[in-house]
């Protein structure tokens, strides 16, 4: 009865969805889309226009996204802190290529992700693509080496000082030319393509980067050593 | 139509076999799995849709595309839609949250029920 009951839903569901489809299907840029496209150089001096949509004309959806993301690793972090009391198997201890190929990889993956992250408005990347590899990075190290624990004390000071920093960059905006995170007039946009220009753009991204690569690696850390009694953390 | 059928297409199939999933199984992580599908079908969808077939990533990397405003204006016809990349790309980041915050719960599930089937649960109806 209740698979029928599920059959029933999945092919409603299905089926409005594909009626739904063609009608979202555009088959070119839409109005506004279009001023991104066309003036998103002119306003933001950024080339990666995704990056000046993220960052400047949508700047205040991800710092909603932002907070989004704060509040759902909060949230499991909260959840995992207690001791689960589970009876977990000891650990097999990572083998010797992995804990050497992790020590080895661990700089060039951050390098690689600050790299992704500053150069967020020139090539395709930014602050949460950058931040994700970096904790990829977190993730490699704590596999190799499971008693390793992150200095969660620095890591949330660094996650609270970029989240702070995104609201004052975006207060910047709001003083100087009376709009929110503002670009524009706040800082000079420098020249086409280089690394420093776009703006307050790479600073927020920066921020961006540093904050969700902080948030996973907690969230990493938390995870790893969730199992068993815990560590009290 | 346009010719970005295709991903549309397996961005929806994607999205059904994800609520399958949440509808069928009974183990709270394969239920998880079948959550993470919806949100990578959600984001597989919203992309494809703003996908224009032969046109090219909305970045301005040729020096010959801001001679002057008109050039700029021809970008609007090179260009696909990078409205939902931007949508998208946060998107999955949070997903990532939200799929850690789901298996956080799994794990506390598990310690205070000694298992991972859902019917197990079923006091915490409502």
């Amino acid at each position: 009865m209740k698979q029928i009951i599920s059959m029933i839903a999945i092919v409603t569901v299905g089926f409005v969805l594909w009626q739904l489809v063609p009608i979202a299907m555009p088959t070119a840029l839409g109005p506004v889309t279009h001023h991104y496209v066309a003036d998103g150089l002119k306003d933001n001096g950024g080339s990666n226009l995704v990056t000046s949509i993220v960052v400047n004309y949508r700047g205040f959806d991800t710092l909603g996204e932002v907070t989004v993301l704060f509040l759902s690793v909060s949230g499991a972090a909260f959840v995992l802190r207690r001791r689960s009391g589970l009876e977990v198997t000891e650990p097999v201890p990572a083998s010797e290529i992995v804990q050497t190929g992790a020590r080895a990889l661990f700089a060039p993956i951050v390098v690689f992700g600050a790299y992704i992250f500053v150069h967020g408005h020139l090539t395709p990347g930014g602050g949460f693509q950058g931040g994700a590899v970096i904790a990829s990075g977190v993730l490699l190290l704590l596999l190799a080496d499971r008693d390793r624990s992150l200095p969660h004390g620095s890591l949330s000071w660094i996650e609270s000082l970029s989240g702070l920093g995104f609201v004052l960059a975006g207060l910047a905006g709001l003083i100087v030319t009376g709009s929110f995170l503002a670009n524009k007039g706040v800082l000079p946009l420098g020249q086409w393509n280089r690394v420093v220009s776009a703006g307050i753009i790479p600073i927020i991204y920066i921020l961006i980067g540093l904050k969700v690569g902080s948030e996973l690696s907690v969230l990493l850390d938390v995870m790893v050593h969730a199992a068993g009694d815990g560590e009290g953390n | 139509m346009a010719g970005n059928e295709l991903y549309v297409a397996t961005g929806l199939i994607v999205i059904l076999i994800g609520f399958a999933t949440v509808l069928v199984k009974r183990n709270i992580l394969k239920i998880v799995i079948g959550f993470s599908l919806i949100d990578s079908g959600t984001n597989l969808l919203i992309v494809a849709l703003g996908y224009f077939p032969g046109r090219t990533a909305p970045i301005v990397n040729n020096p010959d595309m801001l001679a002057n405003r008109a050039t700029l204006l021809v970008n609007t016809a090179r260009f696909v839609d990078p409205v939902p990349q931007a949508l998208v790309l946060t998107a999955i980041v949070i997903g990532v949250g939200v799929t850690a915050l789901m298996l956080a719960y799994v794990v506390r599930l598990y310690a205070t029920g000694k298992t991972l089937d859902v019917r197990q649960f079923g006091r915490m109806k409502w």
